[in-house]
């Protein structure tokens, strides 16, 4: 059924379609409306049987999910920001100890200064927690990727983030496709631990490992993450199926074939980008655009194989490594080696400064040589507290 | 199977030989169908306090669950002389996630099991003074407030004795560890800081809060077995002696647990709902100056001069504990 919605509120009647029996709930900004949603679902008992725990941190909230996971119940839970930050250690943990909990990421910058807007520094700052992190361009695409998501992690037994732009999409109102129950149903089965707490059969989880076993340890996690490369088309096509629309792909091409020019984003601003492509082609220039959807593992060939040799890439970092560049550069560069494609990063919405068409439409028109650029950097302010502290350019 | 008659003998204590009760008062430990929940080659150290106090708890929570039980524990000495991979000592199931998270793991357990319709399977975590005092405190608290069906078990040897006898939050005042070091006119730990946990899980008003050492292993064997007839957030605080950490013999671990009670210094109680409902009284009282002898970690106080005005505030500390849990004389 199509319905208008709030992305958090789509996401949460999603995830409550996926059957979790322990959510719990840590509130901050942008993704507390979906765990209010979900607190209303399960209090309503539309939601059961379902544990749903108010915690006192993040930390807590991860953790709760892992001891939930390891005895055998499906976990959900919800953060941003800081939160993510908060519970970083918990989600190694979690990814060490191979335990599928999902969790929505309502991406927002990381203080300070504080700031509660939209970028991706936040689960950029997790991209080696082992953390499957899958990035929605649409609200109906990060409702379906909690579906997909809870499939792939227990399929491969490890744990999936699904990141989705806070307030661009959390909180924006757009009409949304809702999975029906049976068909969430058909689609994902109960969840079936690996290993799991059980008095009938004593393990121990958590054991310490030395030097002798930490790198195959580590290995196999990698091997894991690579197998979701063959896997998430696997579980798309069967999505297609079910639901009767396409499912979430590793990545997303729109008018690349031709392209001398290819924007390559992740999440939200791509619709800006697809627009600007319309725009640009309608003036006859040869531009397209690559959405990565799967950030971790990266795509690595199904990115080489979206692009073409020679196309000029423009990669769109709403997140950035301070002191370094990119984020997501290094690993398209990667992608495309051999096939010199020359690259330019261009930095832009942190902290939830729009992505403006004009900008881009600016900065396409006539790209710098410099390999890294801020899309819409007030240099007045930037000459002005270099010339106060007297600081060097 | 019939229970073999186990000689048991509690020497230098008041309590009765086991051979002359009946089998109903028999210790979980005598028992020849006891669990080994913590079964022997771990790699404790000799006279280790809390390897003691970790069996006797989940033996006696295994009997008490009729062997339905998970246990959770955080990291520090239990789990890394329990579990180096690829060795386990755990006959039960058992799971570690990280240092101050174990009563939020714990939690997530109980929950999943409520929600499995499994809730007949129990939950205790343990933790040392660190992982309960200091760093997981916030996740005890929380678990405490949630009532959450857990009981939590803090096996206190008043320091971080894993990374080399570090001051806690349980640390009593003068001690030396690695970080109060005996330098300068206050050696040692500093007095008017520190925590008293088991008064602050008090104040959370949970169904259940005990404290035990291992000189009384059958005060222990209660408490657990009080603990798991009951549902909600349970706190339990056994005071284990280190004898790495504190400089006390290996064979001297039960002698220096029970001179912390008998001395006031450790006072043993339980409360319900925020409420003292007993106290283990003090028999022979003894001065804190027994205690403290006994132990490297205050030799300063006895050598090169004898520090009378630093044992006399620990004397102090001793005779509020009695005064404030009635342990001498007291309604019993």
């Amino acid at each position: 059924m199509r319905r208008q919605l709030e992305g958090s509120r789509a996401v949460a009647l999603t995830v409550a379609r996926c059957r979790p029996e322990v959510v719990c709930a840590y509130p901050i900004s942008p993704q507390t409306h979906i765990v209010e949603a979900l607190a209303e679902l399960v209090r309503s008992g539309e939601l059961t049987p379902c544990e749903y725990l108010n915690v006192e941190s993040e930390f807590a909230a991860m953790s709760v999910a892992i001891g939930a996971s390891a005895a055998g119940a499906r976990a959900y839970t919800a953060t941003a920001s800081q939160g993510l930050l908060f519970m970083a250690e918990a989600l190694y943990n979690a990814s060490g100890l191979g335990l599928p909990i999902v969790m929505t990421v309502a991406n927002r910058a990381i203080g300070a200064p504080i700031n509660i807007w939209n970028d991706h520094s936040d689960a950029m700052s997790q991209r080696d927690s082992g953390w499957i992190q899958l990035y929605a361009q649409s609200n109906q695409e990060a409702a379906d990727l909690h579906i997909l998501g809870f499939r792939l992690a227990e399929q491969l037994s490890t744990p999936v983030m699904v990141c989705m732009d806070g307030f661009v999409l959390t909180h924006a109102v757009e009409e949304v496709e809702l999975a029906e129950p049976s068909q969430v149903d058909a689609y994902l089965p109960p969840y079936q631990p690996r290993q799991v707490l059980d008095p009938a059969h004593p393990v121990s989880i958590g054991a310490m490992v030395g030097p002798e076993a930490f790198l195959e340890v580590r290995y196999l996690a990698h091997r894991t993450q690579l197998r979701a490369l063959e896997v998430i088309p696997a579980l798309a096509a069967e999505f297609g199926e079910v639901f009767g629309r396409p499912g979430p792909s590793l990545v997303s091409p729109y008018r690349t074939e031709d392209a001398d020019l290819v924007v390559v984003a992740l999440g939200s601003v791509l619709g800006t980008v697809q627009d600007l492509v319309d725009e640009l082609r309608a003036d006859g220039v040869r531009i397209g655009a690559l959405g990565i959807t799967a950030f971790r593992p990266f795509p690595v060939a199904a990115v080489r194989a979206a692009l073409s040799y020679g196309q000029r890439l423009v990669v769109l970092e709403r997140a950035f490594s301070v002191g370094g560049g990119g984020i997501v550069t290094p690993d398209v560069n990667a992608a495309v080696s051999g096939m010199d494609c020359p690259l330019t990063t261009v930095v832009a919405g942190l902290g939830g400064r729009p992505v403006t068409r004009a900008s881009l439409r600016r900065l396409l028109a006539d790209l710098p040589t410099d390999p890294l650029v801020f899309l819409d950097l007030d240099e007045a302010v930037v000459a002005r507290e270099l010339a106060r502290t007297g600081g060097v350019s | 199977m019939t229970t073999r008659p186990v000689a048991f003998y509690q020497v230098g204590t008041f309590a009765v030989g086991n051979r002359l009760l009946g089998a109903e008062a028999d210790t979980v430990q005598a028992d020849a169908e006891r669990t080994n929940s913590i079964t022997s080659g771990h790699r404790a150290c000799q006279g280790c306090g809390e390897a003691l106090g970790a069996r006797y708890v989940l033996d006696a929570a295994m009997r008490a669950t009729e062997g339905s039980m998970v246990a959770v524990n955080a990291t520090g000495c239990l789990e890394v002389f329990s579990t180096p991979y690829p060795e386990s000592s755990w006959r039960v199931p058992w799971l570690h996630s990280l240092f101050g998270n174990a009563p939020a793991v714990a939690a997530g357990v109980a929950a999943a099991l409520k929600v499995k319709g499994r809730a007949e399977v129990r939950v205790v975590g343990q933790a040392g003074d660190g992982g309960a005092v200091d760093i997981g405190f916030g996740c005890l608290s929380g678990m405490f407030e949630r009532n959450d069906d857990v009981l939590f078990v803090c096996y206190d040897n008043q320091g971080y004795m894993n990374t080399g006898v570090q001051r806690s939050g349980a640390t009593p005042p003068a001690a030396r560890t690695a970080t109060t070091p005996v330098v300068g006119d206050a050696p040692g730990n500093v007095f008017g800081q520190g925590k008293s946990a088991p008064l602050i899980a008090m104040a959370h008003e949970i169904p259940y809060v005990a404290t035990a050492t291992v000189a009384d292993l059958r005060d222990l064997e209660a408490k657990v077995t009080r603990a798991m007839a009951m549902r909600g957030a349970r706190y339990l605080h056994v005071l284990v002696p280190c004898p790495l950490g504190w400089g006390t013999a290996a064979c001297d671990t039960i002698r220096v647990a029970r001179l912390a009670t008998e001395s006031g210094f450790f006072p043993v109680f339980e409360a319900e709902h925020g409420e003292v409902v007993a106290v283990s009284p003090i028999r022979r009282q003894v001065p804190v100056v027994d205690y403290l002898r006994l132990q490297a970690r205050f030799a300063h106080l006895f050598s090169p001069t004898v520090r009378e005005d630093v044992i006399a505030a620990m004397q102090a500390r001793a005779d509020r504990n009695i005064r404030r849990f009635g342990l001498i004389g007291g309604e019993q």
